[in-house]
């Protein structure tokens, strides 16, 4: 396993996205809230570039105990990597997908040390 | 002689102002002294959306916010019949970042530089243009509008792209709501270059069993054009898809709605047996629609066949000659589905590839190639094969 430097910390700001290419394997980081995350960049439907879209909350439906419809919100505390081409939604923190738990992006451990923040591959 | 005073106004740079509009109206007071009246109106209005930004922060449900700030409001916006939001508010992040890509200055026009782009990627040979917004003209009360566009439309691509790329084939539009109109496209423009079929938008509310439709029907069979069905969605159009409150319902209903009302009046009408030589395609409606159509039509054929004595077979034998395209096709989970429709509906020989790019459920040619229960042959066939063959390519 080879650790891939991906830039020094703070150098990406928050809610960015970089590409990390190494050998034909291409890998998003994303760096939420101070944390980062790092996922093949290929969604597993149709092979879109997964990580190269947008990040969205997730929402929920808001029923009364009436069984009544209130509204939505956003769950900010889920936050979903959306893929561009088909929009297929995977949870941040784990890579899998929010409709069915068998499809997930690979997920590639993140690690800091000495101010710069490397990806294993 | 006294000398009058003489005033110019320039209109040409005179910026607007609600007083000089309206100075006729002021001298009208004053000469009638209705400064002195009480004057109450009581229906005056201003202009909310010039606000709707500062609007759409006052909106209480979070989500909602979101997407009226990101749809606007108006003519395309959130609260229109023909709203909608098929890029989910941003998350097919692609559709709003194509418009901003640059193309290479070239003399030909952008969409051909555009198309190229993504066919050479995606790795298609040829492909056959549909326009989007106007796959719903067909729902407008106004048919000379229709008719004025759909010329124009066609006369624009013709000159504009399919002149210039041989690589992009076109399926005219025909006005529907204007049966003679139909019959002066297809004369005037059946054989410009790059013209391999003529297109009915599925939205909209004429029986195809009309008889002021033969002669266009005749028409395009005679000169072995297909007759293509393009399905859409009419969400303000359309009463019963009117009540569906979430774009997911009205797309999976609607694109297969509107072809599967023709389809059965094409059946029921034995239009394939008046045309049997005419080849109908069935585009945009996905698979799994037609084995229920089969299946439904079949089953009430042989106990109601008096009522269609213009059929000679089963209805599916019928929809088994005509052509579909193959996206969105429904693969999500039940692969033992999808290949028995893959027979149901000949699949190796009726039907299509097709991508809809750059629509936000497109399918690439691996949805096809990557089918498990599928053989070269019917692999080539689907991918290009049956279109080459069914439109003369």
């Amino acid at each position: 396993m080879a650790e891939v430097l991906v830039c020094r910390n703070g150098e990406m700001k928050d809610d960015t996205v970089r590409i990390v290419k190494t050998g034909d394997v291409e890998i998003g980081v994303i760096r939420h809230e101070g944390k980062y995350y790092a996922y093949r960049n290929l969604c597993p439907h149709m092979g879109g570039p997964a990580c190269e879209g947008v990040r969205m909350p997730g929402i929920e439906e808001l029923i009364a105990e009436d069984k009544t419809y209130i509204g939505q919100r956003f769950v900010m505390e889920d936050m979903h990597i959306v893929c561009p081409w088909h929009s297929y939604e995977f949870h941040l923190e784990t890579g899998i997908n929010t409709c069915d738990k068998a499809l997930r992006l690979q997920k590639f451990n993140v690690t800091e040390k000495n101010g710069e923040v490397f990806v294993s591959v | 002689m006294d000398t009058l005073e003489t005033r110019y106004r320039d209109l040409s740079v005179e910026e607007f102002d609600t007083r000089t509009l309206l100075a006729n109206a002021r001298q009208q007071a004053v000469q009638r002294k209705l400064d002195d009246f009480l004057i109450v109106d009581v229906d005056a209005h201003h202009y909310e959306t010039e606000s709707f930004a500062e609007i759409a922060d006052f909106i209480e449900d979070p989500v909602m916010r979101y997407e009226a700030k990101y749809q606007g409001y108006g003519g395309q916006g959130i609260s229109s019949q023909r709203g909608n939001y098929q890029n989910l508010t941003g998350r097919v992040a692609r559709q709003s970042q194509a418009r901003k890509e640059k193309t290479p200055a070239a003399d030909h026009h952008r969409d051909i530089e555009v198309t190229k782009k993504w066919m050479d990627a995606i790795s298609i040979d040829i492909c056959c243009m549909f326009p989007t917004p106007m796959l719903g003209l067909g729902t407008t009360p106004r048919v000379d509008v229709e008719v004025s566009l759909a010329r124009a439309y066609n006369r624009w691509l013709i000159e504009k792209v399919l002149a210039h790329e041989p690589r992009i084939k076109a399926s005219l539009y025909l006005p529907f709501n204007d049966p003679a109109a139909c019959v002066k496209m297809i004369e005037d423009f059946g054989d410009a270059k790059g013209v391999i079929g003529f297109t009915v938008t599925s939205p909209h509310y004429k029986g195809v069993y009309d008889n002021a439709y033969m002669k266009t029907y005749a028409m395009l069979e005679e000169r072995n054009l297909p007759l293509i069905f393009h399905s859409a969605i009419a969400w303000g159009g359309d009463q019963h898809l009117q009540l569906c409150n979430r774009f997911m319902a009205v797309h999976a209903l609607g694109f297969t709605w509107f072809n599967i009302l023709h389809m059965t009046n094409w059946i029921c009408n034995a239009l394939p047996e008046r045309f049997p030589k005419l080849k109908t395609v069935w585009i945009e409606s996905g698979l799994a629609w037609i084995p229920f159509v089969m299946q439904r039509l079949d089953n009430e054929y042989m106990m109601r066949s008096s009522e269609v004595p213009g059929l000679k077979k089963l209805p599916s034998d019928y929809m088994r000659d005509m052509y579909y395209s193959s996206q969105p096709m429904e693969a999500v989970k039940n692969r033992e589905m999808l290949e028995c429709t893959f027979k149901m509906i000949k699949a190796d020989t009726q039907l299509l590839y097709s991508s809809d790019y750059p629509h936000w459920d497109m399918d690439l040619p691996s949805t096809i190639y990557d089918l498990p229960f599928l053989d070269e042959t019917a692999k080539r066939n689907i991918l290009g094969g049956n279109a080459k063959r069914v439109f003369n390519l």
